[in-house]
């Protein structure tokens, strides 16, 4: 974007966001938004407490196992559905369901069958991320070359070589793609799970806040979650982009 | 269908790849019925015809990509179950991998076959030089026009040192003067490298500047009509076969045969 010839860096649209926010807060009208700057002060003597920290790192491991298994189960899920009719037929249905199904609504379920403890937040993680995850591999896989896996099976790659070495690579631009979209649909699944199941983390916290009305408190900590979302969505993103120059052309 | 002529069939003495009776039907439809080739070694064989004559089907079978209905194919005498490290394969579309450089592209072939880094790289290099890309040993595919692809797909298959080369439309995707350049390349290939080629084309005039034997085949269901071996023009040198009178006479005499299959 570049305004008045000037080039301006990404992301300078939020500052006059913040800007409005700051404006609005001034103006008073309603204790629920607090001035940007207050919020800002609120965040910087918020993170090196204690409760911020253990609610940052019981987040975080519950979100990062969520998201390990929705890729190690997925991706080779959905490669295997790509080449696999039967299974294909068997659980493409199933996938489509849990996709757009209200997820949310299945939680008290998983409490019931697995507790109400951390395990059962990182399952509702996983099923958050996983179905696009396997749906996106599928994808990937279906549309590649066939000359290129005639040419794995002619130079006389094993099953597991052309999987590796051939598959693999051909379906890594949608299998990023959906791991990308995936990470971003877990972010929502492990604070749903903190919310609902055990009020622990991130979770706990907004719960804590906005029950106590501490509104500076809770847009601090939902500002952290949006910033470490962006950041891992951009990361993702970033490696999609390395992949691009062969995505074209395969 | 008419047989093989009695003085080619003594000129042929020592086949690299037999085709015998072999026959391929796609559901109802009968690809290849019956069809029966000898391919003699070190020479260059064009397997020539309309589109949907099954050239490429036979090829794949000879490759043992796909497998006969019926009929069987012997390569060095062994009968044909699958691939195999007797016969390499050249794509139409190159079939390289977009996320790998020139060289490793070049190695793959050697890479599967468990070849240590050191020395697939090593002949890779060898093969990069012999089809003129010595230089780009580092670029990726995308980065290389069509034709370029093409001497990338050609040094994997060579690379492998498979007896038979098994060529798939591999200049069709390329410009006509890249072709004609690739055309006399082949020519050069066929003479020092002492390997056997099956050539699928659907140009005639392509066909009869390369080969050394052409196959021609009709289609529904797909069978040998004709098999012509040049003589004249094969020793001349590459500039001077466009205007030899036998060239130009078997070009005109497929074109009167292939004319009624064309829509």
């Amino acid at each position: 974007m570049s305004l008045y010839g000037y080039k301006l860096p990404a992301l300078s649209s939020l500052i006059l966001w913040a800007l409005l926010w700051e404006f609005v807060g001034r103006l008073g009208l309603t204790f629920f938004i607090p001035p940007f700057s207050e919020v800002m002060v609120t965040l910087v003597g918020l993170i090196p407490t204690p409760a911020f920290l253990n609610a940052l790192w019981v987040t975080s491991y519950a979100f990062l196992a969520g998201v390990f298994f929705a890729i190690v189960l997925g991706i080779p899920i959905g490669i295997l559905m790509g080449k696999n009719r039967i299974v294909d037929e068997l659980l493409l249905p199933w996938v489509n369901i849990f996709l757009s199904a209200p997820l949310t609504a299945l939680v008290p379920v998983l409490m019931v069958l697995f507790g109400f403890g951390t395990k059962t937040v990182i399952i509702t993680t996983a099923l958050f991320a996983i179905w696009i995850i396997i749906l996106n591999a599928r994808a990937g896989v279906r549309q590649i070359n066939r000359s290129l896996v005639e040419m794995a099976r002619s130079f006389g790659a094993s099953p597991m070589d052309a999987f590796v070495k051939v598959y693999f690579w051909a379906a890594l631009p949608e299998i990023l793609g959906g791991v990308r979209i995936g990470v971003i649909r877990a972010v929502k699944g492990v604070i749903i799970g903190q919310l609902l199941i055990s009020i622990v983390g991130f979770g706990a916290l907004f719960e804590l806040y906005s029950s106590q009305f501490l509104m500076a408190e809770f847009w601090a900590v939902l500002i952290v979650l949006f910033g470490l979302a962006f950041a891992l969505s951009e990361f993702l993103a970033y490696l999609e982009r390395k992949v691009s120059y062969y995505a074209a052309s395969r | 269908m008419q047989p093989i002529e009695p003085e080619t069939r003594q000129a042929v003495t020592d086949s690299a790849v037999s085709v015998r009776n072999v026959s391929k039907v796609y559901g109802d439809v009968q690809a290849l019925k019956d069809l029966s080739l000898e391919f003699p070694r070190g020479e260059l064989t064009s397997l020539l015809g309309p589109s949907g004559c099954g050239k490429t089907t036979l090829l794949k079978i000879i490759a043992g990509l796909l497998k006969p209905t019926s009929g069987e194919i012997e390569v060095n005498g062994e009968r044909v179950t699958g691939p195999g490290p007797d016969r390499s394969f050249v794509f139409q579309d190159f079939a390289l991998l977009p996320w790998a450089s020139v060289l490793r592209n070049v190695a793959f072939g050697l890479e599967l076959r468990g070849v240590a880094k050191s020395e697939r790289e090593a002949i890779a290099e060898k093969y990069i030089r012999e089809v003129g890309l010595a230089g780009f040993e580092k670029k990726f595919p995308h980065q290389l026009s069509g034709g370029m692809r093409q001497r990338v797909g050609l040094a994997r298959a060579l690379s492998v040192n498979a007896q038979v080369l098994l060529l798939d439309e591999p200049f069709s995707a390329v410009d006509e003067q890249t072709r004609r350049k690739f055309q006399e390349d082949l020519l050069e290939l066929v003479k020092n490298e002492k390997k056997t080629f099956i050539f699928v084309t659907h140009s005639i005039e392509e066909a009869v500047y390369v080969s050394d034997q052409i196959a021609i085949l009709l289609p529904r269901p797909s069978r040998v009509s004709e098999i012509i071996r040049p003589s004249s023009f094969r020793d001349k040198s590459v500039d001077n076969i466009r205007r030899d009178p036998e060239y130009l006479d078997i070009v005109d005499r497929i074109w009167a045969s292939l004319r009624s299959y064309v829509e």
